[in-house]
């Protein structure tokens, strides 16, 4: 396969048909169009490939829940104010355990916001969102391959734990293009008897998540706990960036782990040694693996698009071990590595 | 030998109703499975019960079901529908469902014309909450929040579903019935086979709102429910077809 050059929310979109995605449904939403207008026009090429535009992100999440129930893999996408409607259907998804993937390519908040790229939606997208006790996982990738690669691992892990993903971009990602090389996608693996195809001549099936009985609920939500265990144990994710050597290590994720990126070599450039850990799963996140690096790192800086939402996990990882400093551009503000970079240095020069 | 005048349906499963005594759910749960019967489509349909009084619609109906949020049953149907376009694909919803909270995945699906088959029950209340206002309530009914009637001035008018999706372009079949008489059963009866049959010929979107009986939260016996419906309800909700393009969406089926 030879590298081709597309923008992130393209990348999506053409990876997801790729893997084998056959059912789209979305509602017209800044900056994550041009995902909704390529499924338009690729999906419906795509051998049962149907692809519908909803009358809102509410039709839409419950569109793919009901396509997800009959087998096929479904996706929706959507920004902010369209994530916040899909949260009764995530929610939803969760309960009667159909895959399916939502991406939220991120966009200024709270409210309308603005269009510019942000990290805002990120207790949203891992605190579960909507109603009810039950986790989404979480991927947030930092590079256009990776939009690549981590919608086709979506859809595995959906498809093997039976449960909604989503896919944590912002504005920055979905707009920006890389060159990418598409994976050869795993063959699918999924049961029949978990899809609602008519009952035939046998027993009919129903699929559901109201359960009056209180010991029945309780016994549903703690087989949904036994398999987010699972997937907290087998399915965690993250980088270590020049972290050998490191006297501090910067947390973050997506594009703000791009800017640290650039930040981190404008640093060493000056001798200051310092590194990036990044999250790759926001949920699960990579607790015990950044725990680890506070027995030799005693100083960490989180750095979000936001006003500090990530922090919160990070101050749960690091258990008091080390020290935390924060730097955030909330509200659509992108800093430069330059910005960053002056921040770490004067910090290091506050340490020292 | 005794011949067997009166069976349960094959598609309904062996489960006692839960709803109050001269609830319609019941009665119109049977015509449903006795329709899925006759036209031998059991084992190819699927349904979408509401939340509501019908959410447990998957305890009675033999056939495969999944549930939808509250009022979200024509999207997922529109979905399982342009899956499976083999299947015959039909969602319950009651009155608060369909045109207040769903108002918006109804009335869509019938303007795409969703080759789907929607069963609504309309009786004027709120029933699984505990009676309160429904979009269908009428004037002066008075309701756990609406306890001095309804008001036009503060609560608007009485949502005649029918009426408005007959204006959809994409609609194809739309009738209105009661079943508070043994006409009316038999009548809403061959509305179903004829809605499911528009569907299963490929003619798209198909609706039979069903006037259905309350006793429990309008305060009457069942006897006075029927006599209300004929003298008060079926005023503000005429019974009757209105639409029905079957016909025309024939003709162009058949030219493509």
């Amino acid at each position: 396969m030879n590298k081709v050059l597309m923008s992130g929310n393209n990348i999506i979109a053409e990876a997801a048909i790729r893997a084998g995605c056959r059912f789209y449904a979305g509602y017209p939403i800044t900056p994550q169009n041009e995902l909704t207008e390529y499924m338009a026009e690729h999906m419906r090429k795509a051998d049962g490939g149907v692809f519908i535009q909803s009358e809102s992100e509410i039709a839409a999440i419950n569109m793919i829940a009901g396509a997800s129930a009959t087998g096929v893999r479904v996706m929706t996408s959507s920004s902010g104010p369209g994530i916040s409607l899909k949260q009764e259907g995530i929610s939803s998804m969760a309960a009667c355990e159909l895959p399916g993937i939502i991406v939220n390519i991120m966009r200024g908040g709270p409210g309308l916001g603005n269009i510019l790229p942000s990290q805002g939606d990120y207790f949203q997208a891992t605190r579960g969102g909507g109603h009810g006790d039950y986790r989404t996982i979480v991927y947030a990738p930092g590079t256009c391959q990776e939009l690549a690669d981590l919608t086709m691992d979506a859809f595995d892990l959906a498809d093997k734990y039976r449960t909604p993903v989503m896919i944590l971009a912002d504005g920055m990602m979905g707009q920006m293009m890389e060159p990418v090389i598409f994976k050869k996608p795993k063959p699918r693996q999924y049961s029949e008897k978990f899809m609602l195809r008519g009952a035939g001549t046998g027993k009919s099936k129903f699929i559901r998540g109201l359960l009056l009985d209180p010991i029945d609920s309780e016994e549903h939500n703690w087989k949904l706990a036994r398999k987010y265990d699972v997937i907290t144990k087998n399915e965690t994710l993250h980088e270590e960036h020049n972290i050998e050597d490191a006297q501090m290590v910067i947390v973050a994720y997506g594009t703000a782990a791009r800017i640290a990126k650039g930040a981190i070599k404008r640093l060493r450039d000056q001798g200051m040694k310092v590194g990036l850990f990044r999250p790759i799963t926001l949920w699960p996140f990579p607790e015990l693996k950044l725990r680890a690096l506070s027995s030799k790192i005693k100083n960490f800086l989180v750095f979000e698009m936001s006003t500090g939402q990530m922090l919160d996990d990070v101050r749960l990882a690091l258990q008091g071990y080390a020290n935390i400093e924060f730097h955030g551009r909330p509200g659509g503000a992108v800093p430069t590595p330059a910005e960053l970079a002056n921040v770490i240095a004067r910090l290091c020069d506050k340490n020292n | 030998m005794a011949k067997t005048v009166f069976k349960r349906p094959k598609s309904l499963k062996e489960n006692i109703f839960h709803y109050c005594p001269g609830c319609g759910h019941s009665i119109v749960h049977r015509l449903v499975a006795e329709v899925i019967d006759e036209m031998d489509i059991r084992g190819i349909t699927i349904g979408v019960p509401p939340a509501g009084c019908a959410v447990l619609a998957y305890n009675y109906f033999d056939v495969d079901m999944i549930e939808a949020p509250h009022g979200r049953g024509p999207a997922m149907a529109s979905a399982i529908k342009r899956t499976l376009p083999d299947l015959v694909v039909f969602s319950y919803q009651g009155d608060g469902d369909l045109a207040a909270i769903g108002i918006a995945e109804s009335f869509h699906a019938a303007n795409r014309g969703e080759n789907i088959t929607v069963i609504f029950i309309n009786n004027a209340v709120y029933g699984m909450t505990g009676g309160q206002m429904a979009p269908t309530t009428l004037l002066n009914q008075r309701t756990t929040t609406s306890p001095a009637g309804r008001n036009a001035t503060l609560d608007g008018y009485p949502v005649k579903v029918s009426e408005i999706f007959s204006q959809l372009r994409g609609s194809t079949y739309i009738e209105r019935c009661m079943v508070n008489s043994p006409a009316g059963v038999n009548k809403t009866k061959k509305a179903i086979k004829k809605a499911f049959q528009c569907q299963v010929d490929g003619l798209g979107f198909s609706m039979v709102e069903i006037l259905s009986l309350c006793p429990t939260n309008w305060k009457m016996t069942s006897i006075d429910s029927c006599k209300w419906m004929d003298e008060v309800m079926s005023k503000e909700f005429p019974p009757g077809v209105f639409k029905d393009n079957i016909a025309a969406a024939k003709k162009t089926v058949e030219a493509t």
